[in-house]
Parts: structure tokens; C-alpha cells; sequence
């Protein structure tokens, strides 16, 4: 019995690993091996709202305009485009002969069909805000009129139009967002749900999609037929979901990944010694911030909340929780955004121990102290550096005699009880670009919008707001209405902002042309292996 | 025997119905759901997404919606993986789950018992104090410091192994892994094996067989073996019904693309179809196993009759 048994189980041992022993990796193309911090929900572009689904679409599909290897705005499937003098109606010129990888002409009516299918609300996509700024698009998304009604129009086979809501001066940042690539209708008419999958898939981009293997690997190889095929020197990528990040350091360094968009940031002073030039940081469109009551006592005093917001250290937080790899924040707009100024806390320029003076003395006014501490609940979904953060917040807070009590929950029950406009004094929030423009932070804090969690309501910021979107057609002066806007939310301490975020790459010095930039963007169709 | 079996596999349904319907119901009393994130959607998106999905039915409906699908087979699509079903997702990982716990399986039962059967009979001598000593170390270091070891060691100092990753299933990718998943097992059983020896060594129908002149070889692995091994067995059953689907942390580190992970991740995205398909997946080889278990006491125990 025995010794049938062990037969068995050795026979069974061997034959599992020597299952696929037959397989040989290919080495002749040069293919670039991409970490990437999760895998894509979705590759549909439509259906996509996250920065590492971002980094694959991108390779895949065109937008009418693209961004290059330093994140600027550069012709993509349109080669061209117009604005109309009020600033409402853009006139794009798509480029003569390019095709889709079956070989079909990408058409302006693809952008037509595209347009309306991100609105339409039986695709339910979640990026459907994207073209709230055309004209009837919140309209369409929310039912109120036909897709067709959509201010798009396609002139002729190479001309498609948008006419918008307003004069949208971030209007050309926006379609570099992949919610708003083209898709192909033939294909979707054609497959239905299964036009997502590898061997289906057809795209305009740089690459095409050769597999999809969930939690394992998604490999795109170079699109014989984009126009710019030419300049593309890699033959494959392949996409590497990096969910444990000292799996992806050790793969890094074992030369199996040339790149990782992430790293462990407990570890950055071992990183820094070890990996040198190949671990790259700086910063990164993103505010790492506290949403604050403001609607609820006692936190519905402005005072009050700016000596909260005055008492916390940050730069404690950003070398020593986080280990510099954040920057002290002081404003909801980081710095990045060409001909922006951000408006800065007051107490910005004064010194940390001269904040908390100013804080006691505040808080002392209002009449808490020993016998009446000041009660504050801090809420923040599951995550090390998160919990850390707000430790260390609870630590710094004691001495000002403010009770700070910490509540974790996962990630949905945390974002559904904000959502909800569940009941709380303090929670944790993060927001990263969708494009380069201040309105992409500032209008979080806008009283309609569904990030507001703060119940920020201010008659004099809206009407600010107002006043910048009315000056479209004027970028500086708009940029200075935003500036205005953002002072009047500081100084109100709608939001506690704490950090900036900033990108952390591990690029081996193989690989050339991912380029640093503030959105953190690196086509692979720029990037070179040697 | 095969009247048994059948009355066991009709016992299931009312099982099965029960674990659905509980895991229905409690995964929705969680609090947020597949559609909450760091960045809020708005109201009205948010509708258009849930009435993708049917979400915005009465509860009940989607209750018996999702029974008759389940009846036909049908899982439904992955709220938060929207280009998969769930049975695609079962497909492409549930394979790679069950041939490395399999395979750590046997590699567990087969050192293990050797291991047990060597301390058994040299008991409190080297050989078994080195097992014992092993067992313990085997079964007190957690899996998610054996991984990194492993990977370190192997993968980053010798460079004999890939640090991670299935590699479309290349034997290499697997070591890693299966030898961390079956590296507690080793030791589980080697103490379970070691004990039930010991014991079965002492047993009065061992005396007579030493006292009829049997050999040493006859008496430990013809007679002393045979009863030695049923705790193994019903270890053996519930340990491969963990074991073949999935360990999340073992193919978190290994960046394996097995079901292990859907467990937790589907729980903590609300990924209501996913969740569901695990549980049904855990329970039918929970179920299964246990079966198997019966069956094989069967073979192994002649006290045991199912008739």
C-alpha cells in the first residue's frame, strides 16, 4: 500500500512539474517587461477610470490627441484641429489613410459612435463626466435626451466637430484622458461583450492586444499599421500586474521586470543605496488631503478647522511616514500646472512651532482645554502608510489637548459611507489628476459635485468658479479666476490638504525614453530597449 | 456503497442552497458596494452602472435571478473585472490553483509520512527529535516569510529559480510555490503520521504479528501502516480542498494567476458574482473531499461499512 502510494504521489509530483517544461521563451524581438500596480478592470476605454489601466489603453487605442514622452498635448488620430472664435466649437482634421488593426479607415463617425457610447447611459461608464463639458452631454448621460442630441457631428469622413457647453480651455488636456478614445462599432456589433478579448480586440494604437491572462500578464505587440509604426522600436510589451511590491522589487532586480511603476516606500532608504539613478521620483499631480465636516458642529467653524489644519506637521509626515516620498502640501492644487500659482495656506511660511502656538491660542478662545477636550474621529481605508499618517496626525494633535480616536475600514465601506454622506469628523482622501488643469482639483470641492465630502458649500468660491469657467476663452485670466477660487477654499479650510504625491519608477537603465513628468505618462510607443 | 454515495450527493443540494442563499444575502449586508472608490461617481452614473448590472432590481429578484442562473451554469459577469465572466475567471485560474496544490499535496503526504514513519520508529532517538524539530519549525514559520526566502535565496543569490510569475507554466515557475505550500503540510502530516504510529506500533494486533515472527518490513508497512494512516486521511481531505484552490498569499507573492486571491479581493471590492463563484467553487470541493474522505475510510478501516 505504501509503496503504491508513494509511486503515485512521486509520479504525480513529477508529472505537475514537468508540465510546460516544453515551453521556450523567444529572444530575438525586444520586448519590454512593464510593472504595473494592478491589472486593468477593464480594457475597454469606456469602462476605465484608473492610471495603471491608463498606461495600457494608451498603448492600445489614439485619441484625437495623444500626450508625448514629456506628457504635452500632440496630434493623435486628428492631425490637426480648429477652434471656433467663442471657443465653443472645435474642428478636428483626422489624418489622411490611418486604419484600425483590421485594416478599416478610422473615420470621424467612429468618433461620433464613440462619443455617444461613453454617454449613453446603458454603458454605464464611469468616466461619463469626461464630456460633461459637451454639449447636452450631462443631458444624455442621465437620460434627459436621445444620444443622438450629443454635440458631436461628422462632417465628412475626415472631419469630426464637438461644439461644448462653454469655452472649455482645458478641453485638448481632457481628450488625453483614455475615457475619451475611439472604439471600433463594427466589432462591437459584431462580438458584443467578447470585442474586449485578445484576438478580437481592434485598435487604432501603437500596439494591439495578443493576451490577457488575469493576474498574470497582458502582452501587446507593435501595430504594423499605425502611422507612426516606424518609430516604434519595441516589438512587444508586456503588462505585469505588481500587486506585491517586494515581489516586483526582487523581480525588478532579478532583470525580470525592466521597469515598475511602484515600490514599497517603507524601504526607500535601502531602495535609494541600492537601486541609485534607477529609482526615479518627483512629483506627481495628486493631493493626499482630509476631507473635514464642514456642515456639522463643531467643525463648522472655520477657525476651529484652520487649527486643525495649522497643528498638523506635515513635514513629519512626508520624511518620516512616508519617507519622502511625498512633499508637504499646502494647497489642493499641487504645483506642476504651467502658469498656475497655487494659493498656499496662510501659515505656510511660518514655522511649525509657531503654527501650534497659534492653534493652542485658538483653541483655548474657543473654550477647549483640559477639562474640555476638543473630540475628533479620523476615518481612512485599509493601508500602512494611511494608518501611519494618521497615527502620526493623532500623535502631533495630543499635545494641543485634541482626542483624536482612529477608525479603519476597507476601501468600499470607507468610500461608501462618504458617498452616502455618512456621519463623520475627519476623513481621508486622495485625488490624482484626470488631466492638467487646477479645475480638475478644485472642482471636488464644488457643492454638486459627488467628491465633495467634505459638504464644502460656499456661495463666494461657486460664484469664483463661475467667474473662472467664464473666462475660457481667456486662459491667463482664467488660470488667475482659479487662483482666486482656491484662496477663497484655503482660507476657509474646505479641505485639510497634507501632501502632495509624487511618482516612484524603478526603470532599469536598459530602457530608454520613459521620460519623468508631472501626470507620470510613458507610452511605450517612445520607449526603446537596448 | 454506491447508494450511500448517491445519498451523500443528494444531501448536498439542501447544502449548497443553504451556503448560496447565506452568501448571497450576508456579502450584501457589507456595507458599501462593487461601486465605490476613491474617486465618487455622481448619482446618476452610479445608476447607470448598477442598472448594467441589474443591481437596481428588488432584492429578491436579484436573488432569484442569479439561483436560475446558477442552475444553467451561468455566474454571471464580474462586476469589477467587467471583461470576464466569472466562469472565465474560473477557467484560466482554477487549473493553475489545483495543479500546484495538488501537487504540493502529494509532495506533502508522501515526505510527510515518510518523515513520520522514520520519527515513529526511532522514537525519542536523533532521527526523531530532527523530525519533530522540523515539524515544528515547518508548521511556526508563516508562508509569508518562506515565500520571500524562497525567493531570495533561490531566485536573487543562486539565481536557480524565476522570483515570480507563471511564465505560461513552466516547470521552474513552480518550484517556488509549491515548495512554499507544501513545506507546512510536510510538517502537519509528519506529525500526524508519527503520532498514529507510535500508537498503531503499540496496538495489540502489532504484538501478535511481531510474536508470530512477522519481519520488521512486514509488520510496519503491511499491518501497522494500514491503521497508522487514517488520521492522514481525514486530514488529507479538508488540506486539498485548501489546497487546490488557491492560496492567496502564496500567489499574491509568487504572482501566480490562481483563484487563491479572488477570495479576498472579490470580498473587499464587493465583487458580488465573484464572491459567489468562490463560494460555490470552495464548497463543492469541500464537499467532494469530504466524501472522498468517507469513502477512503472505507478502504482503509474494515470496522467501517457503508451500507
Amino acid at each position: 500500500m505504501l509503496k503504491n502510494m508513494l509511486k503515485a504521489t512521486v509520479f504525480a509530483t513529477t508529472l505537475a512539474l514537468s508540465a510546460g517544461a516544453l515551453s521556450v521563451p523567444a529572444f530575438a524581438e525586444v520586448v519590454f517587461n512593464r510593472g504595473n500596480s494592478a491589472d486593468p478592470e477593464s480594457l475597454d476605454p469606456h469602462k476605465t477610470s484608473t492610471v495603471y489601466e491608463a498606461h495600457i489603453l494608451r498603448d492600445l487605442f489614439e485619441g484625437l490627441v495623444m500626450q508625448d514622452k514629456d506628457a504635452e498635448v500632440i496630434p493623435g488620430a486628428a492631425e490637426s484641429w480648429t477652434v471656433s472664435d467663442d471657443g465653443t466649437v472645435y474642428t478636428f482634421k483626422l489624418r489622411q489613410g490611418a486604419t484600425w488593426s483590421d485594416g478599416s479607415p478610422v473615420t470621424a463617425e467612429d468618433f461620433v459612435y464613440s462619443f455617444r457610447r461613453l454617454e449613453d447611459p446603458a454603458t454605464g461608464a464611469e468616466y461619463a463626466s469626461m464630456l460633461y463639458v459637451v454639449k447636452n452631454g450631462e443631458e444624455v448621460n442621465t437620460g434627459k435626451v436621445k444620444p443622438e442630441e450629443l454635440g458631436v457631428k461628422a462632417v465628412d469622413a475626415n472631419t469630426f466637430e464637438v461644439t461644448l457647453k462653454a469655452p472649455t480651455p482645458y478641453f485638448l488636456e481632457m481628450l488625453t484622458h483614455q475615457s475619451t478614445y475611439p472604439v471600433n462599432k463594427a466589432a462591437i456589433d459584431k462580438l458584443g461583450a467578447d470585442w474586449i478579448k485578445p484576438g478580437n480586440l481592434v485598435s487604432n494604437g501603437a500596439f494591439t492586444l495578443a493576451e490577457f491572462i488575469p493576474n498574470d500578464h497582458i502582452k501587446l505587440v507593435k501595430n504594423p499599421k499605425f502611422h507612426d509604426a516606424a518609430n516604434v522600436k519595441l516589438d512587444a510589451v508586456n503588462y505585469f500586474p505588481t500587486e506585491d511590491r517586494s515581489t516586483a522589487i526582487k523581480r525588478f532586480e532579478a532583470g525580470e521586470l525592466d521597469s515598475n511603476d511602484d515600490i514599497p516606500t517603507e524601504q526607500m532608504a535601502d531602495l535609494k543605496a541600492k537601486f541609485g539613478e534607477q529609482l526615479r521620483i518627483g512629483a506627481y499631480l495628486g493631493t493626499y488631503y482630509y476631507a473635514i465636516k464642514t456642515d456639522k458642529a463643531p467643525w463648522d467653524n472655520v477657525e476651529l478647522r484652520n487649527a486643525v489644519s495649522m497643528a498638523i506637521d506635515r513635514d513629519f509626515l512626508a520624511e518620516k511616514v512616508w519617507q519622502n516620498s511625498m512633499i508637504p502640501g499646502y494647497s489642493m492644487v499641487p504645483p506642476g500646472v504651467e502658469g498656475y500659482t497655487s494659493a498656499l495656506a496662510t501659515f505656510a511660511d511660518k514655522s511649525q512651532i509657531d503654527r501650534e502656538d497659534e492653534a493652542k491660542k485658538v483653541l483655548e478662545k474657543l473654550g477647549y482645554g483640559p477639562d474640555k477636550p476638543l473630540k475628533m474621529e479620523i476615518r481612512y481605508n485599509t493601508s500602512e502608510n494611511h494608518k501611519n499618517t494618521a497615527v502620526a496626525i493623532q500623535e502631533q494633535l495630543k499635545p494641543l489637548g485634541i482626542e483624536v480616536t482612529l477608525l479603519n475600514t476597507d476601501t468600499k465601506t470607507h468610500y461608501g459611507h462618504l458617498e452616502q454622506k455618512g456621519d463623520f469628523d475627519v476623513a481621508r482622501a486622495g485625488w490624482i489628476a484626470d488631466y492638467k488643469d487646477p479645475e480638475s482639483f478644485l472642482g471636488i470641492s464644488r457643492k454638486a459635485s459627488g467628491n465633495n465630502y467634505s459638504n464644502y458649500d460656499s456661495p463666494k468660491f461657486e460664484e469664483a468658479m463661475n467667474k473662472a469657467a467664464a473666462a475660457g476663452g481667456k486662459p491667463e485670466e482664467r488660470l488667475k479666476e482659479m487662483a482666486a477660487a482656491e484662496r477663497i477654499l484655503i482660507d476657509d479650510v474646505g479641505q485639510i490638504p497634507l501632501l502632495y504625491y509624487s511618482y516612484k519608477n524603478l526603470v532599469s537603465p536598459k530602457i530608454k525614453g520613459f521620460d519623468e513628468n508631472v501626470m507620470d505618462v510613458h507610452p511605450s510607443r517612445f520607449v526603446s530597449k537596448d | 456503497m454506491f447508494l450511500y454515495v448517491f445519498r451523500r450527493l443528494l444531501t448536498a443540494i439542501p447544502t449548497m442552497f443553504v451556503i448560496v442563499t447565506l452568501a448571497f444575502f450576508l456579502i450584501r449586508v457589507a456595507p458599501g458596494g462593487p461601486f465605490n472608490q476613491e474617486r465618487g461617481l455622481s448619482p446618476e452614473i452610479k445608476a447607470n452602472l448598477e442598472a448594467q448590472f441589474g443591481l437596481n432590481d428588488p432584492i429578491w429578484l436579484q436573488y432569484f435571478n442569479y439561483l436560475k442562473n446558477l442552475l444553467h451554469g451561468n455566474f454571471g459577469p464580474s462586476y469589477n473585472l467587467p471583461d470576464f465572466t466569472v466562469t472565465e475567471l474560473f477557467a484560466n485560474g482554477l487549473p493553475i490553483s489545483v495543479q500546484l496544490g495538488l501537487s504540493a499535496l502529494a509532495l506533502a503526504l508522501a515526505v510527510g509520512t515518510v518523515l513520520g514513519i522514520v520519527a515513529a520508529l526511532n522514537q525519542n532517538k536523533l532521527g526523531d527529535y530532527s523530525v519533530i524539530a522540523l515539524a515544528t519549525a515547518g508548521s511556526t514559520i508563516p508562508t509569508f516569510v518562506i515565500a520571500p526566502v524562497i525567493q531570495l535565496l533561490f531566485g536573487l543569490t543562486w539565481k536557480l529559480l524565476p522570483i515570480g510569475g507563471w511564465g505560461d507554466g513552466a516547470w521552474i515557475n513552480k518550484i517556488g510555490p509549491i515548495l512554499t505550500l507544501s513545506l507546512p503540510q510536510i510538517a502537519i502530516v509528519a506529525r500526524l503520521m508519527r503520532g498514529s504510529m507510535i500508537e498503531s506500533l503499540r496496538s495489540n494486533h502489532i504484538r501478535t504479528a511481531r510474536a508470530l515472527g512477522l519481519s520488521d518490513w512486514s509488520v510496519v508497512v503491511k499491518h501497522a501502516l494500514r491503521g497508522a494512516v487514517l488520521p492522514i486521511v481525514s486530514y488529507a481531505g479538508p488540506a486539498a480542498a485548501a489546497l487546490l484552490t488557491g492560496s492567496i498569499i502564496v500567489e499574491t507573492i509568487f504572482a501566480i494567476p490562481g483563484i487563491g486571491r479572488y477570495f479576498v479581493d472579490a470580498a473587499l471590492n464587493r465583487d458580488y458574482t465573484l464572491v459567489m463563484g468562490t463560494v460555490v467553487v470552495i464548497a463543492i470541493f469541500t464537499i467532494a473531499f469530504n466524501l472522498i474522505v468517507d469513502i477512503l475510510y472505507a478502504f482503509f478501516d474494515p470496522r467501517v461499512r457503508y451500507d
